[in-house]
């Protein structure tokens, strides 16, 4: 029986309850997303998380959106959300200041398999925002460096300034067996590195296909595309994981909002082994 | 450079990977070895399409005359790609212009020399239109997710 993605962390024995947070900083990623440093260290019980999960982050006042955790999971005292200011909770979220309070219920929802890709290649593709999710898992994979094998990060912007966590892009790839190649949709005169779609970046690696695995989170028509090229490339569907996104509310798998077919992304979800969800990718939101 | 060390050149690049040795034999007569240093046009939108590179190392921009703007770049070719199919389709005119974003080694070749080789070898041909036959259908599906403009259609969720 094909094993399930990883299982979430026990450190949520009150998912309702709502833990005020701290605002610690706020970075400007780019024009349009941001990132929020949270404290949580002082909740009762002590806070962790697993690259993948996220939290229901409350606006008093306003409502509550599920973010992905962006963080590093060995730091759990201050976490960080990374956040497109697409809609009314995001945007009053972007206009927070160091000090304000958020409300945090979480961390919910499945995560990227770690464990499962020890002694492996771990092939990340990530698109636009997609690459918030992914974050931690590059912190957890780096930090187990001999763990793993080849480390390949393809990521793919709309343009050169829409490019998030670009330090730390540079840093990961002048690490050693740690392939970092990043493409844009437009670039201007300025702009030497790639661009044209982020599926295009595989005709520059030579992948191992039986033993990687593959994480990839950006929109779901890039999804689509790229799970073409992995199909193509070879890697087996059991090998590939994908985080699906769906507008969520409760988190616990009680209200259905974020049901697609027989699952919930917030309970089984967001991190799906593929063939539980390749049926159900072009399914609209129920 | 030379035909030895040409045809070993040529092997080694995955458009060419499995190609059997009288195929070799015929793409080699009409390969050269080309460099162009960063800054420098390998092709010209207009101009005509009188050869084809095979990108060894470096980066390679596809830009297009958008007047007034000037130049949009559209597309980057690297090591192990191809670059250009104009050669092959009348009236073998570059539709895009080429320029190095980073010095460029490549091998160029012949477009008159292989269509007459096509012509006169079938099954040479037929192999030869095949392999650019996928890469057209590679460049249109990344084309077609271009147009969609992936981050863009962002999800409705931040994350």
């Amino acid at each position: 029986m094909m094993p399930a993605v990883e299982t979430p962390a026990k450190n949520n024995s009150a998912p309702m309850m709502l833990y005020p947070s701290e605002i610690r900083r706020t970075l400007w990623e780019t024009e349009d997303t941001f990132t929020l440093v949270l404290d949580v260290d002082h909740r009762p019980e002590r806070y962790a998380f697993r690259p993948g999960q996220f939290n229901m982050v409350y606006v008093f006042g306003v409502g509550e959106a599920a973010i992905s955790i962006s963080s590093d999971p060995g730091k759990p005292a201050q976490i960080a959300h990374t956040i497109h200011r697409v809609g009314t909770v995001t945007s009053a979220l972007a206009q927070m200041r160091k000090g304000d309070i958020v409300g945090i219920r979480g961390p919910f929802g499945t995560s990227w398999p770690i464990e499962e890709a020890k002694g492996k290649d771990v092939c990340i593709v990530a698109g636009g925002i997609g690459l918030a999710p992914l974050r931690p898992v590059m912190y957890e994979l780096l930090r187990r460096r001999s763990d793993f094998g080849r480390i390949m990060l393809l990521y793919g912007a709309r343009s050169p300034i829409d490019l998030l966590f670009r330090v730390e892009l540079e840093q990961w790839g002048r690490q050693s067996h740690v392939e970092v190649i990043v493409t844009v949709d437009r670039g201007d005169s300025s702009w030497k590195g790639y661009i044209g779609v982020v599926t295009h970046l595989f005709s520059y690696l030579k992948l191992d296909a039986r033993e990687t695995l593959a994480f990839v989170c950006g929109p779901e028509v890039m999804m689509k595309y790229t799970l073409d090229e992995l199909e193509r490339r070879g890697i087996p569907p059991e090998q590939v994981f994908v985080s699906l996104e769906r507008n969520m509310k409760c988190a616990v798998g009680l209200c259905g909002h974020c049901q697609l077919g027989p699952v919930f992304v917030c309970k089984d979800g967001p991190v799906f082994r593929l063939p539980v969800v390749r049926g159900l990718l072009d399914k609209k939101e129920m | 450079m030379n035909i030895e060390n040409l045809s070993e050149i040529l092997r080694q690049h995955p458009f060419l990977a499995d190609l059997p040795e009288d195929h070799m034999a015929i793409i080699t007569g009409c390969a050269l070895n080309a460099h162009f240093t960063e800054g420098s046009m390998l092709i010209r939108e207009g101009e005509i399409a009188d050869k084809f590179f095979l990108l060894r190392s470096g980066r390679v921009t596809l830009e297009m005359d958008m007047p007034p703007r000037g130049s949009l770049r559209i597309q980057t070719v690297g090591p192990g790609e191809v670059l250009g199919w104009s050669w092959l389709i009348s009236p073998y005119r570059w539709h895009f212009s080429a320029r190095a974003v980073a010095d460029v080694r490549a091998i160029a070749l012949d477009a008159e020399c292989l269509r007459t080789k096509c012509q006169k070898d079938h099954d040479f041909g037929y192999v030869i239109l095949d392999r650019f036959v996928r890469l057209m259908e590679d460049r249109l599906q990344a084309t077609r997710l271009q147009l969609l403009d992936l981050a863009l259609l962002s999800p409705e969720v931040a994350r």
